[in-house]
């Protein structure tokens, strides 16, 4: 065995190793790397921004703890920035695993910007159903949500009295783990003409760019990164930008490991060749 | 009769949910409306159906003392447990969420973070430039992987997230939307397939009725 096949055969613990250093240093000692903003989350941003003081907005939080470093971040910024802009929040799941994660939020980011449960946002939780949901919410929402996630008839929430379907509502946000933003776009956008904007995670985002270009979604954040400049957006430094760090240096590890493991398979294969050639015909 | 009712269920149903579409009438409404609630609740009880599946399963695997049965038990314990606490509420500071915040989101937590561990390890391992398609591939994907992290400030510019935008823009829209439009005639035909009772798989069990 050479020493190129005992580099691409070395032990997978090292490079574990690595990645744990690589993320561990970067939290413990921050880089303070400055983000860019690009355009599909800078559009998010404005057509929040764009949006009257009272138009409510919709956010279906449809993930579950796996994907929440990622998600969790992004949800946050997006809760703020409606909070700030006074745009009442309508939250809900279409995700069994994502209730708990909505109310943690919410709760959290209305303790530190003062909004009022029932008057700024309101809670619906999970309904089981996907699309016959968000289709029934085109009719109208009380179909699917006679009552909040405590129990409380949807007609004694304040913030709700004037809303019943997607022509009430201003933008939906779907922050997904899975293809709930395909559905969202599908029947909430394409049925009853519902705005849509999506969070996802980073490996999901390439698959929404083709609802970019068409105008079926207005703007998408994809994984820490686009939760990191959302973030930025609204000058509310959060775990999107603090992990954004540890992100930068495991990408770098990454592809360092990629071009070394190519070097050496190639030069590998260039030394086999040569044996080959070298080696008398027939042996 | 246990194959042809709910045949001919998912073909009336299917015709008239495909109508009712482009009709705007009340009486249109009021079916999509009940409709709708309909569907929500077979979504409910297929929920139901898959608990009672799983702990049907596990309970099995625990009796007849199966490969890895104690974990099973395990299983068994955790769905029962979360059961049991939601009937004390599920507001924010209820056993529920308790249960929640420190046992299922750590652990899924850290299920999903082994695969940054993994896909290093893999990435080193099998992403190699072998022919000219893996070629392009890895090229792409290096030039995502260092547009979508903040390094312009170290690279010379924005060029590199620009670039990485490009590639997401074009030759991946591209591609997605061939994929999208497979997929979606894929959908339909097989849609029309299930209406009209040509593909029969979902009735499930064997070619007798």
């Amino acid at each position: 065995m050479n020493f190129f096949d005992k580099f691409l055969k070395i032990d997978r613990r090292y490079i574990f190793i690595l990645v744990a250093i690589g993320v561990v240093i970067p939290l413990v000692f921050p880089l303070g790397l400055a983000v860019t903003v690009s355009p599909p989350v800078k559009n998010v941003y404005d057509e929040i921004e764009s949006l009257k003081p009272g138009t409510p907005v919709l956010v279906s939080v449809d993930f579950d703890p796996s994907t929440e470093p990622e998600l969790g971040p992004m949800t946050a910024a997006v809760l703020r920035h409606c909070f700030k802009r006074k745009l009442p929040v309508i939250l809900m799941n279409l995700h069994p695993g994502g209730p708990g994660l909505a109310l943690a939020i919410s709760d959290k980011v209305a303790k530190e910007t003062g909004a009022k449960e029932g008057v700024d946002y309101c809670f619906l939780g999970y309904k089981a159903g996907g699309t016959a949901v968000i289709l029934s919410i085109g009719r109208d929402i009380r179909l699917s949500y006679p009552a909040d996630y405590y129990n409380k008839p949807i007609d004694q929430i304040p913030m709700m009295k004037n809303i019943r379907s997607y022509s009430d509502i201003g933008l939906v946000v779907t922050l997904s783990g899975s293809t709930f933003p395909d559905v969202w776009v599908a029947y909430a956008h394409e049925r009853f003409g519902a705005k849509i904007a999506a969070g996802v995670t980073a490996v999901m985002a390439a698959d929404y760019y083709p609802y970019l270009s068409t105008g079926q979604m207005i703007g998408l954040i994809g994984g820490l990164k686009g939760a990191a400049e959302y973030e930025k957006l609204i000058g509310v430094p959060g775990n999107g930008l603090k992990g954004m760090d540890a992100q930068t240096i495991i990408h770098l590890l990454i592809v360092l490991l990629i071009i070394l493991g190519n070097i050496a398979f190639l030069l590998m294969r260039r030394q086999q060749r040569r044996g080959e050639q070298t080696r008398p015909s027939g042996a | 009769m246990r194959r042809e009712i709910p045949l001919a269920i998912c073909l009336i149903m299917g015709v008239v949910m495909t109508v009712q579409f482009f009709v705007p009438h009340a009486a249109s409404q009021w079916l999509f409306d009940n409709m709708m609630k309909w569907l929500i609740i077979i979504a409910i009880f297929a929920l139901m159906l898959g608990l009672l599946n799983l702990i049907k399963i596990h309970t099995q695997k625990v009796i007849n003392r199966r490969k890895d049965w104690p974990y099973s038990i395990v299983a068994l314990v955790g769905v029962v447990g979360t059961l049991i606490t939601g009937f004390w509420g599920i507001g924010a500071d209820s056993p529920f969420m308790v249960l929640y915040n420190y046992i299922q989101i750590p652990m899924q937590a850290t299920m999903f973070s082994l695969l940054a561990f993994y896909i290093a390890s893999a990435s080193f391992r099998t992403f190699r430039a072998r022919t000219f398609e893996a070629t392009l591939l890895l090229i792409a994907a290096v030039i995502v992987m260092l547009g979508r992290v903040p390094l312009e400030k170290y690279l010379g510019g924005q060029w590199l997230p620009d670039l990485a935008e490009w590639v997401l823009d074009y030759p991946n829209m591209a591609a997605e939307r061939g994929i999208m439009i497979g997929v979606g005639l894929g959908a339909i035909s097989m849609a029309l397939k299930i209406i009209l009772g040509i593909e029969r798989s979902w009735l499930g069990g064997g070619e007798k009725g």
